[in-house]
């Protein structure tokens, strides 16, 4: 179940907007555009945020994906991490609204990759309802890992398996990126840090013999 | 940081410092303890370490990650205010289309300048460093010796903190016996590339970095940097017993908030503030030096970013520590019917012979390293071993198709993750559900990347002059750069990826790129590094240098070039401690100077 309580909506029609806007200084190459039409443009941080902060997605920047994306997007996220022995799903750290955030972000290489993750969803309800005849958010765990199996399995045998899966790479690595940012993803994944300590003592002496090496430093 | 406005001003100080960063810094603290009244200008706004250091803050607490953007281009705790690539409303020009002969300027707008951010890599340079055209007949010599620069190497370390070991090594200088830290031990990776290193011939040591890996002896150390100066003893030790030893957490470039690194913010400018000597004056754009009638420098004229004014402070010497490329700036806008050219510039020389590190990088996937059990290895924040330049011998046998040396720099395997995929996405393409968590636990530390820092030889091709057209915000002309990588850099590249190549190897490793087949396709851009140095070189002759080995430029005694633009050669070391150790014997000069009554 999605709920839709994330701070900062914006209407869809401003959205439309701001891309709009956005695209066409793109298409032009010129920054000093985006500058002189930035009455509708979202912003960025700046070059001297309050770097000491504590944010959420939203602090910075309006969250721009609409619901049924967002419901999309927390589906296919859980599907590729979802809860197990190793940690909780993603939905439960929060990365579909770091999703929403990287594609609602004015930066250049998020705006790039927006260009990519929404139609990529769209190409995911599209595959979705040609098989299922309903939305891939719709779908039981069961259907939609056999159709990202699917689109894996046969990526390149058409240009639009081949998008769908260039989709799925692009998506698992955003999802990455804000699952293993998180307390629970270190624990997932094995980093084991970011603590004060009186003393470093350098790797185990069982790390130290699984690699094969004696701690030189003395 | 206190600062004060321009109202506040005295009317005329002893000394006016241009530059808040490692050159203006250690200038600020030698002459206030020796009680000279200083005026420093920082083009940026003040800056406190102790409340806007993002200690311990996590990628999920930062927006995408903390990861970089155009805004923050080394991602979002970065400790670098205003600046980056590109400083709002101070643009700089290219004088070529060329993408080989692009230069790129990294600039802080901040107290401490680029110290909040540094890697903290001190290294001196050695004695062929300093004689460089006598040891192979490229570049120019130094005015100066090592043996000139090693007693204030000796008490820049003691100053601001720096472990290690020493080694022995040719041209890689020992410190004198209790002057270091001891060394943080080596981490997995660490350990994995001495061993590689050992079977391919790249000897793997500890580094030496500003990190205090236990606190400082303020018992001690403060009477050996100022003896028979008790009062700055005291204010010495105040300020070192101010900084906590490491506490192994929390990466070194987004600043350190309890002091456990040199940042001038934390070690040269606390002290120097104590001793009522020095007042700074924030967001002052310094754009010329004023001159007297009797050809000396009066002061200096700066655009109060605040007001949008000009304003004027008044100094009986000045010292420039604004970056090389803006120091060239400020040298030739200063222009006058004196020095048309540009203030000490009779030599041509302003703007020349800019250099910037040689550097590339290569990473190989190691399965030994693969599936480890979960441990800590932050560490120091930074690289905790490298390899000093190793190859001498091989150099003079005539066995290398390029001049000088490179240092490998061996960066933490298991870093914070977070951003961006702790795994490369090529080995976990397909996966998800449990089975993509297995193999981002299987390969996350199983990353070697290596990293070569190399010295390149100064070219004519590559110098920094004033824009015709361009000006900034606020009038100021701009710099414009010009660059161009000879066969010596683009070699040196090759071989550090052959190397890296057999050192992956020889851990049973795979490179994870292709092999480049063109230097140009490996080096990072000039600048890039973000060591640009030269461009006012000191030397022996006026004819052909800016200053002397003092930092004195020739044509105007009471001008001083305290960053690295005075550099006349580039070596593989980091040039921060050498920047230290030279204002700090500049610093001594005006001292004695000034007492004579000569300034």
């Amino acid at each position: 179940m999605t709920i839709d309580n994330r701070p900062n909506r914006i209407s869809r029609r401003e959205v439309l907007k701001w891309f709009a806007t956005a695209a066409a200084a793109s298409q032009l190459g010129s920054t000093g555009l985006l500058g002189q039409e930035s009455g509708a443009l979202p912003q960025g941080y700046g070059s001297d945020p309050k770097v000491a902060g504590i944010y959420k997605p939203g602090d910075f920047w309006p969250l721009t994906l609409d619901r049924g994306q967002h419901r999309l997007v927390t589906f296919l996220a859980d599907l590729i991490l979802p809860e197990d022995e190793y940690g909780p799903a993603a939905s439960a750290l929060r990365v579909p609204d770091f999703i929403d955030e990287w594609v609602s972000a004015p930066y250049p290489r998020q705006q790039s990759d927006r260009k990519k993750v929404l139609p990529g969803l769209a190409l995911m309800n599209e595959l979705s309802q040609k098989q299922h005849g309903k939305d891939f958010a719709e779908l039981s765990a069961r259907q939609g890992t056999t159709l990202f199996d699917d689109i894996v399995g046969k990526g390149s045998s058409s240009p639009k398996l081949k998008k769908a899966n260039d989709f799925l790479g692009d998506f698992t690595s955003l999802c990455m990126g804000a699952y293993y940012g998180t307390p629970a993803g270190w624990k997932a994944i094995g980093y084991v840090g970011n603590t004060p300590m009186a003393s470093f003592d350098g790797p185990p002496q069982a790390v130290l013999d699984l690699v094969g090496v004696v701690q030189t430093v003395k | 940081m206190p600062t004060i406005s321009i109202d506040q001003a005295k009317a005329e100080y002893d000394v006016i410092i241009v530059g808040s960063g490692a050159g203006g810094g250690q200038m600020a603290y030698t002459l206030t303890l020796a009680g000279l009244k200083c005026c420093m200008l920082e083009a940026g706004r003040s800056y406190d370490p102790g409340s806007e250091t993002p200690m311990f803050n996590r990628p999920d607490q930062a927006p995408l990650g903390g990861g970089s953007t155009p805004d923050k281009d080394m991602g979002f705790w970065d400790a670098t205010v205003d600046g980056g690539w590109e400083v709002p409303d101070e643009p700089y020009t290219q004088g070529s289309t060329d993408k080989n002969e692009q230069f790129t300027w990294w600039r802080a707008r901040m107290m401490g300048g680029r110290t909040n951010h540094w890697g903290r890599i001190s290294l001196r340079n050695g004695p062929y460093d300093f004689k460089p055209y006598s040891y192979d007949g490229l570049g120019f010599d130094w005015p100066i010796s090592y043996d000139d620069v090693a007693p204030y190497y000796d008490k820049v370390e003691m100053l601001i903190g720096v472990h290690g070991t020493n080694e022995g090594m040719e041209n890689t200088p020992d410190s004198p016996p209790g002057v270091l830290l001891p060394p943080p031990k080596a981490r997995i990776g660490d350990l994995l590339t001495q061993k590689a290193g050992k079977k391919v011939g790249v000897p793997v040591v500890s580094i030496h970095r500003a990190v205090l890996t236990k606190r400082l002896d303020a018992d001690t150390i403060p009477a050996k940097l100022h003896p028979g100066n008790k009062w700055a003893q005291d204010i010495v030790a105040k300020s070192m017993r101010a900084r906590a030893a490491c506490f192994w957490a929390t990466p070194c470039g987004r600043g350190c908030s309890i002091k456990a690194t040199y940042q001038s913010t934390t070690v040269h400018l606390p002290p120097a503030l104590e001793t009522g000597n020095l007042d700074i004056i924030a967001d002052a754009h310094v754009r010329e030096v004023m001159i007297g009638a009797n050809g000396k420098a009066t002061g200096v004229l700066f655009i109060d970013k605040t007001t949008g004014r000009e304003e004027r402070v008044k100094g009986k010497a000045v010292v420039l520590a604004a970056s090389s490329g803006e120091t060239v700036r400020i040298l030739l806008n200063s222009k006058s019917n004196q020095f048309p050219d540009g203030i000490a510039n009779g030599s041509g020389k302003v703007g020349k012979y800019i250099m910037d590190t040689v550097a590339m990088g290569l990473k190989g996937q190691i399965p030994a390293l693969e599936n480890l059990p979960a441990h800590n290895e932050d560490g120091t924040g930074g690289a905790h071993v490298y390899s000093p330049w190793w190859a001498y011998e091989a150099q003079r046998k005539g066995k290398l198709n390029f001049a000088r040396g490179y240092h490998i720099e061996v960066p933490n395997t298991r870093r914070m993750p977070g951003g961006n995929s702790p795994v490369p996405m090529n080995y976990l393409r397909g996966l998800h559900g449990t089975k993509l968590k297995e193999e981002a636990r299987r390969y996350y530390g199983s990353f070697v990347s290596l990293a070569s820092r190399g010295e390149m030889i100064p070219n004519e091709h590559c110098y920094a002059e004033i824009d015709p057209v361009v000006k900034d915000k606020w009038g100021v002309p701009v710099v414009r750069w010009h660059w161009k990588w000879t066969d010596n850099e683009l070699n040196m590249v090759m071989h550090a990826q052959k190397t890296f190549a057999e050192m992956i190897e020889a851990m049973g490793g795979t490179v994870t790129s292709k092999l480049a087949t063109s230097g140009y396709d490996l080096i990072r851009p000039g600048g890039n590094v973000k060591h640009e140095v030269g461009g006012a070189r000191m030397g022996d002759n006026p004819a052909d240098s800016v200053c002397n080995h003092r930092s004195q430029t020739w044509d105007v005694k009471n001008l001083f070039l305290c960053d690295a633009s005075s550099f006349t050669s580039n070596p593989d070391k980091n040039p921060t401690l050498t920047i230290m150790a030279l204002s700090w014997r500049c610093a001594d000069y005006i001292i004695e100077e000034s007492a004579k009554g000569n300034i």
